[in-house]
């Protein structure tokens, strides 16, 4: 090895620890039992039905959520087909997104207590104009249907910015050719648009639902009692070491979700590769 | 015959005036709705009925230093994160990026992986390995806030190397070495005084986008028991919310403005006279809640 190659070992050391480390723990400490020893005890209460029932509720969460915002992300990105790069609606949208998708978080949680809270604008305004009670039958936000919404509102900015690359690389040349080949505009999306823009959208929905399962921010914020998702299992174990009679339960549940977004996360590179076939 | 496909812009699959309006108009209107529900919250005057600018007033005349001089330490706490979250960036990825892309272009490949992998562990997930690891650190160095630092350098790496390696795919990084090493250059200068004018703009915008993360960061510092700006907001929001929806407004703005300038170092980058090959991508791109 040549000598340059100690110029890599800074950052290699960088990433082993505070990386590889970590994420050895904290998949690890999944195998080890109250005294110490290697176990499958706590990795088995991933069966335990309290646990399932939080690993659905947040796939349920994430899936709902990343359909949602993949569609309606993408019908804004074909909006903003016509729009100039770098221009002032460009540049806005652009920017609004990476704020309300890397920004967001815990001021979420402000946002939706302010516009659906029990003293929410949105909340009084149905109340006193149209006399619906959205909270009839009881209040909701701080339990699982309430992330629904605050979840669609990151998920869809993540989309245009990830989706948006995607639709631009649609060469004009594209539609000339089938314009002169006698093509109609259905023919074009139908022929043409969809199935090559279908990996990068199959792909950006896979991103959208890894980007809510593994989300914490803003539930932690809006629900403070209560684990009805996994990250928030993760909270209550790491908080209190007795929950279900298990120490070293926040390990087993890392090591699901690791699983999780691993899947995920093959899947989406895989379709990244197929669609970056297109994006020359 | 050809009905259906307009061009706007040179763009022929593009949608109409009218399709874009409506949808626009739709998905911003829907958007505006908590941002609008937040500024309406802060207005409200208590049991009276009725909107003044009373708390926004208030905070501001004696707010900032009083009661919530607790959030001022942990902006400047997000800050000093921010910076040393930047010089990590700097001195650990963009010299180990440059080495591989010159010197090891075998390894490209494997640390593009490394980079990218930190979106699919969770920040819970990592909380969760970190905490051991940080309380063996703190008999090192300690646990001040700033230990912090090194955990979000792991938290930005994919973003700061995606702006750092699309500046890089365009810019002939082998040659102009070669040329400067064979003028005479030492290493260091090459680096210096070659390679890092050259990617600026992607080094810029990786360090911008790595402020942003920082500043929104939540999950690590929560569970670890730090202080930081997001935190900070959480604890306020809880004995007056008001202040707490005042703040994040605040802080939204501001973020807001960061990243409209992240987007023009993104566009500039077409106006050199000479040719550019890459493609004016925002850096911004892709990314996983915290």
């Amino acid at each position: 090895m040549p000598a340059a190659a100690f110029g890599l070992l800074p950052f290699a050391v960088y990433v082993l620890l505070f990386l590889a480390l970590p994420t050895l723990i904290a998949v690890g400490t999944g195998f080890v039992g109250n005294d110490g020893g290697f176990t499958l005890d706590t990795v088995a209460a991933l069966g335990d039905p309290v646990v399932l029932a939080a690993f659905g509720s947040s796939i349920w969460l994430s899936a709902l959520t990343a359909i949602i915002g993949a569609v309606v992300g993408a019908l804004v990105c074909y909006a903003l087909l016509g729009a100039r790069t770098g221009g002032a609606l460009r540049s806005t949208v652009d920017s609004l997104s990476s704020v309300i998708a890397q920004f967001g978080g815990a001021m979420l949680a402000f946002a939706f207590t302010a516009t659906i809270g029990i003293q929410g604008m949105v909340t009084l305004l149905l109340q006193e104009r149209l006399g619906i009670d959205i909270f009839a039958d009881g209040v909701w936000l701080y339990e699982l249907p309430g992330l629904v919404l605050p979840y669609i509102y990151f998920q869809v900015p993540l989309m245009i910015i990830t989706f948006m690359p995607a639709l631009a690389s649609l060469k004009t040349t594209w539609a000339e050719a089938n314009a002169t080949l006698g093509g109609t505009a259905r023919t074009y999306w139908l022929r043409i648009g969809l199935p090559v823009l279908a990996p990068s959208f199959l792909g950006s929905l896979l991103l959208l639902f890894a980007n809510a399962f593994s989300s914490y921010a803003t539930a932690a914020t809006l629900t403070s009692q209560g684990a009805q998702i996994v990250p928030l299992q993760i909270r209550s174990a790491l908080t209190s070491e007795t929950m279900l009679g298990r120490e070293n339960l926040a390990g087993a549940l890392s090591l699901g979700m690791i699983l999780v977004m691993t899947v995920v996360m093959i899947g989406y590179s895989r379709l990244q590769s197929r669609a970056a076939r297109w994006q020359r | 015959m050809t009905a259906g496909i307009r061009s706007v812009r040179g763009v022929a699959h593009a949608p109409g005036r009218a399709t874009r309006l409506l949808i626009l108009g739709a998905v911003g209107l829907v958007f505006a709705v908590p941002i609008l529900a937040m500024i309406e919250f802060t207005l409200r005057r208590g049991l009276v009925g009725g909107y003044d600018f009373q708390r926004w007033i208030e905070l501001f005349q004696n707010g900032l230093t009083g009661e919530y001089a607790p959030v001022l330490v942990a902006l400047a706490n997000s800050v000093g994160l921010a910076v040393g979250t930047v010089v990590i960036v700097l001195v650990l990825l963009v010299p180990t990026m440059l080495l591989v892309h010159i010197r090891f272009p075998r390894l490209r490949r494997t640390l593009e992986i490394l980079c990218i992998l930190p979106i699919s562990i969770p920040a819970i997930v990592l909380v969760v390995g970190l905490a051991p690891v940080f309380s063996g650190l703190a008999r090192f160095v300690g646990s001040g806030v700033w230990t912090l630092a090194f955990a979000y350098g792991i938290t930005v790496l994919p973003f700061a190397y995606r702006a750092i390696q699309s500046n890089l795919d365009g810019v002939d990084v082998r040659t102009l070495s070669e040329a400067a090493r064979s003028l005479g250059a030492g290493w260091l200068s090459v680096l210096l005084r070659v390679l890092v004018p050259n990617l600026r703009r992607g080094i810029l915008a990786g360090a911008f986008i790595a402020v942003a993360v920082v500043l929104g960061e939540f999950t690590i510092a929560s569970l670890l028991s730090r202080v930081n700006l997001q935190t900070a907001l959480v604890v306020v929001s809880k004995n007056d919310p008001y202040s707490a929806v005042i703040l994040s407004l605040l802080a939204l703005f501001v973020a807001f403005l960061l990243l409209l300038a992240i987007g023009r170092l993104g566009t500039e980058r077409r106006r050199p006279a000479r040719a550019d090959p890459t493609t004016p991508t925002t850096p911004t791109s892709g990314g996983v809640q915290s």
